[in-house]
């Protein structure tokens, strides 16, 4: 057999565990990721060198063992990968993928391809959502983790999901002011979840240290809110919010929201990866089975990019995928597949527990007005989504993009995909499943022209042709 | 299993893109009974994802005509398709890089004014002072004042909506699944992605079925040796705006243009696919994005936000199909517009719907009969344009 050319894509603990075990059995792995040092966004560490000086227990809490050995498992590998931080992963080819480092272009060959690319904060929007001092949950987490800076002087964090509660944690014990934490989900949803949250109850048990540590702090949380407008003039002065028949406003600075995450699916859909509605998730995701193989012959999934199950089965899962592929090379693979794959259906146990508690608002497209921004990188208000459904224009996600640019612009649809396909879902009465999904096009993210000029990259265009304008 | 519903129109048109759908809207304009089978989404193919040039410069002389009577109805766009399509009269500048590629532009607007294209060459020092944010490669140009470039999105699907509002019976995502013509009459079999089937009638067929036009022409006896095109497209974020014309290049390469919310749309070259989908190739992006560079400089630090392509049906000629059938009386082709079609495809519609209303028409379309290519598609072209018979990789500049 040929020797296999593996690439990862993400550092992540998906990433990092399944290139360590791609080591161990002999094979040197290219690691490729976003970040300048590997964690992924979990395990996010600190620019190095840079002076920064809070340890791993302030960066992470509970969290900091497994943090440290992530790292220090990149550490130990380090040698033995061709490890390149700071690149993009922009597109995939059938057997290339292109990269962007520092401005340069470089085409890196492979094989065999795992892809381990994480996710984002789910956005639905309320009015205001663009304002500046509002931000994701995920970026209010990075700013504090990655630079040691607060998002504001006086915060309020809205919006559902565990990360919700970490964050406003995070902040209060790293000294910001919290104002509030509005959570949309009602406190008796999260109480009937509980049996099944229970299956992994030191995961739960941390979640509930959040929530008294803050009320032990006097952090007013409100539960079963509708988030109504970010407010202020030039920048945020204040949150508006509707609970029980009420409205209320709290005044603050900064607004981190989010709903839970997102799976990044974009590279498998360049890949050519099928992909399946996921209830769950309430997302299309690349079909894997329970090793982490797609559809696409030697194209491997880990990790939340492949639907949000967490860090720790992203750890287990990178393990999976790395085994189906060493299998697959015709490696002698070491045991522990079984195992693996016991630890990652109880984990799935437990997020359908989490996805109950911290259930999507999607009956929230209704409140929408209609000068709302729905899709910041083209501008495109609720006010014309709804019109363009309501003259039966679109029933079809696509079609409503083709025909309003949502989802068309710079960030090609991640932010405002899933609330212009609740909106689509409510306007035509029909389940989000069935209103199609954004397909995904090259560049995953923006790219500049310039890279094309990268030495080496220098071959001329071919064949002319003036038929196609 | 409900039985097949029955229709009967005095004319089908299968294929909803620009060109059926502008068939159908002109036909129901005309009074007649129209019904249109479109296996997808109306303009949602090569109709609706092209690089949106309104241009008639740089066309071969036998396409003029048409294309000058096309060019008329894009003016008429609002009251045709109650929306203007976002089309700019920008002006198309084709651009020469050499003193033979300025005598070759020359050459060009003697033979083409004197349909009325009024066509002005210039070049030199008063080229450069004109155009400052041309590159140094841009020996000179041609401007067509009355070309310019309208967005696809808008367009393609505003014909079928407007066929639809004219009465025309536009069923999308309902494929035909059987022709044939019993004697008097075409019989078409259709049916709905649900699964509900229709059994049609008609007196007309058109065939406007684009890169898969073979597929109905086969049906009666005839193809024509069509292969998939995938022309490949980039679109930047949001500029100020210094792209005055719609762009192209003497003996291609790139064309390039500026919509009004300032993104540059830029094509060229070719993507891959398998005749039903396509995928644009980042080595064709790389290298049209350098070309881009040397005829637009500014363009150097701006971010690509997306790339994409088509499915077209290209001829040997890159002259589209258009006119009646060899074998079958009363069927019309419309297909293989070779990458130029979405200019010519309002006239198109016009034309045909002329010929079926009257029986003729005075627009000259000798050039582009199925009848050209009959020697050669009966040795080396299968029925339908599969795979087998074309080699996509060959057109990837690779």
């Amino acid at each position: 057999m040929k020797p296999a050319t593996v690439v990862i894509v993400g550092a992540g603990p998906a990433g990092v565990r399944a290139a360590e075990t791609l080591v161990a059995a002999g094979v040197r792995p290219v690691l490729i990721d976003e970040a300048a040092r590997a964690g992924g966004q979990i395990y996010r560490q600190p620019p190095e060198g840079a002076g920064f000086v809070r340890t791993k227990s302030e960066l992470y809490g509970f969290e900091a063992g497994k943090a440290d050995a992530l790292h220090g498992a990149m550490v130990r590998i380090a040698g033995k990968i061709d490890y390149r931080p700071r690149t993009l992963v922009w597109a995939v080819g059938r057997n290339t993928l292109d990269t962007l480092r520092d401005g340069q272009q470089e085409s890196v060959p492979f094989t065999h391809l795992l892809i381990a690319s994480g996710a984002t904060d789910r956005i639905l929007p309320f009015s205001g959502w663009t304002r500046p001092g509002v931000y994701s949950l995920g970026a209010a987490q990075i700013a504090l983790k990655s630079q040691g800076c607060a998002i504001g002087a006086r915060v309020v964090f809205a919006g559902t999901g565990p990360l919700l509660y970490l964050v406003a944690y995070q902040y209060a014990k790293a000294g910001a002011r919290v104002e509030a934490v509005l959570d949309t989900n009602a406190f008796s949803r999260q109480a009937a979840a509980t049996p099944k949250l229970l299956k992994s109850p030191s995961t739960f048990g941390k979640g509930l240290y959040y929530v008294s540590w803050l009320i032990a702090h006097g952090v007013r949380i409100e539960r079963g809110v509708t988030l109504l407008a970010a407010e202020g003039e030039r920048a945020v002065s204040g949150v508006r919010f509707g609970r029980g028949g009420k409205e209320h406003s709290i005044a603050c600075d900064a607004i981190g929201f989010g709903y839970g995450l997102r799976a990044e699916t974009q590279l498998a859909d360049l890949a050519g990866c099928a992909f399946r509605f996921d209830a769950l998730n309430r997302a299309w995701l690349p079909e894997r089975d329970i090793a982490g193989r797609t559809s696409v012959p030697n194209i491997y999934l880990a990790g939340d990019g492949a639907g949000i199950a967490g860090a720790d089965a992203a750890e287990l899962a990178g393990r999976r995928a790395a085994l189906a592929l060493l299998e697959d090379t015709g490696h002698r693979v070491p045991a522990g597949a079984a195992a693996l794959e016991k630890k990652l259906a109880d984990i799935a146990r437990f997020r359908a527990g989490l996805e109950q508690a911290f259930a999507l608002p999607a009956d929230c497209t209704a409140a929408w007005p209609d000068d709302m921004t729905v899709c910041r990188c083209e501008e495109v208000d609720a006010g014309t989504l709804r019109r363009c459904i309501r003259n039966g224009e679109a029933r079809e996600i696509n079609r409503l993009k083709a025909l309003t640019r949502v989802g068309m612009g710079r960030c090609q649809g991640r932010m405002c995909g899933a609330a212009a396909a609740e909106l689509l879902s409510a306007e035509t009465g029909r389940p989000v499943s069935d209103v199609g999904r954004l397909r995904g096009q090259a560049p995953v993210k923006p790219v500049p022209i310039s890279l094309a000029f990268t030495a080496g990259d220098d071959a001329p265009l071919a064949s002319p042709d003036d038929s196609d304008e | 299993m409900n039985s097949a519903e029955r229709l009967d129109f005095d004319v089908i048109v299968a294929g909803g893109g620009l060109v059926g759908s502008s068939t159908a809207l002109m036909l129901a304009r005309r009074g007649l009974k129209v019904g249109l089978f479109e296996r997808r989404y109306c303009g949602a193919q090569a109709s609706g994802v092209n690089y949106g040039g309104v241009r008639t410069q740089g066309r071969p002389v036998e396409q003029l005509p048409l294309a000058i009577r096309a060019r008329a109805l894009w003016s008429r766009l609002p009251e045709l398709v109650d929306t203007d399509g976002e089309l700019v009269v920008s002006g198309h500048l084709r651009l020469g890089r050499s003193d033979a590629d300025m005598a070759a532009l020359e050459a060009y607007a003697r033979v083409a004014n004197p349909f009325g294209l009024g066509l002005r060459v210039t070049g030199g020092a008063a080229f450069r002072e004109r155009y400052p944010w041309l590159g140094a490669a841009a020996f000179g140009g041609s401007l067509c004042p009355t070309d310019g470039h309208a967005n696809p999105r808008i367009v393609s699907p505003a014909f079928a909506r407007a066929a639809r509002a004219a009465g025309a019976d536009i069923r999308e995502q309902t494929a035909v699944t059987g022709l044939r013509h019993d004697g008097s009459r075409f019989v078409v079999s259709a049916q709905h992605d649900s699964g509900a089937r229709i059994d049609a009638r008609s007196t007309w067929l058109v065939n406007a079925a684009g890169a898969w036009g073979n597929t109905i022409a086969g049906q009666f006896g005839e193809t024509a040796p069509i292969e998939p095109i995938y022309p490949n497209m980039l679109v930047t974020e949001p500029l100020p705006r210094f792209i005055e014309h719609n762009l192209g290049v003497y003996g291609g390469g790139v064309y390039a243009r500026q919509v009004t919310r300032g993104n540059v749309v830029i094509g060229g070259g070719r993507g891959t696919g398998d005749g039903e989908y396509a995928q644009p190739l980042t080595d064709t992006t790389r290298r049209v994005m350098r070309v881009a560079c040397e005829l637009l400089p500014a363009l150097r630090e701006a971010l690509v936000i997306r790339t994409w392509t088509g499915v077209e049906g290209r001829t040997p000629d890159d002259n589209p199909i258009i006119g009646a059938s060899t074998t079958t009386p009363n069927l019309l082709h419309a297909f293989g517009f070779s990458g130029g079609g979405f200019l010519l495809a309002p006239g198109v519609g016009d034309v045909l719907a002329e010929i079926i209303a009257t029986g003729e028409t005075h627009t000259p379309l000798d050039a582009f009969g199925i009848g050209r290519f009959l020697a050669a598609s009966a040795t080396t072209f299968a029925t339908t344009p599969d795979t087998t018979t074309t080699h996509p990789s060959t057109e990837s500049h690779e």
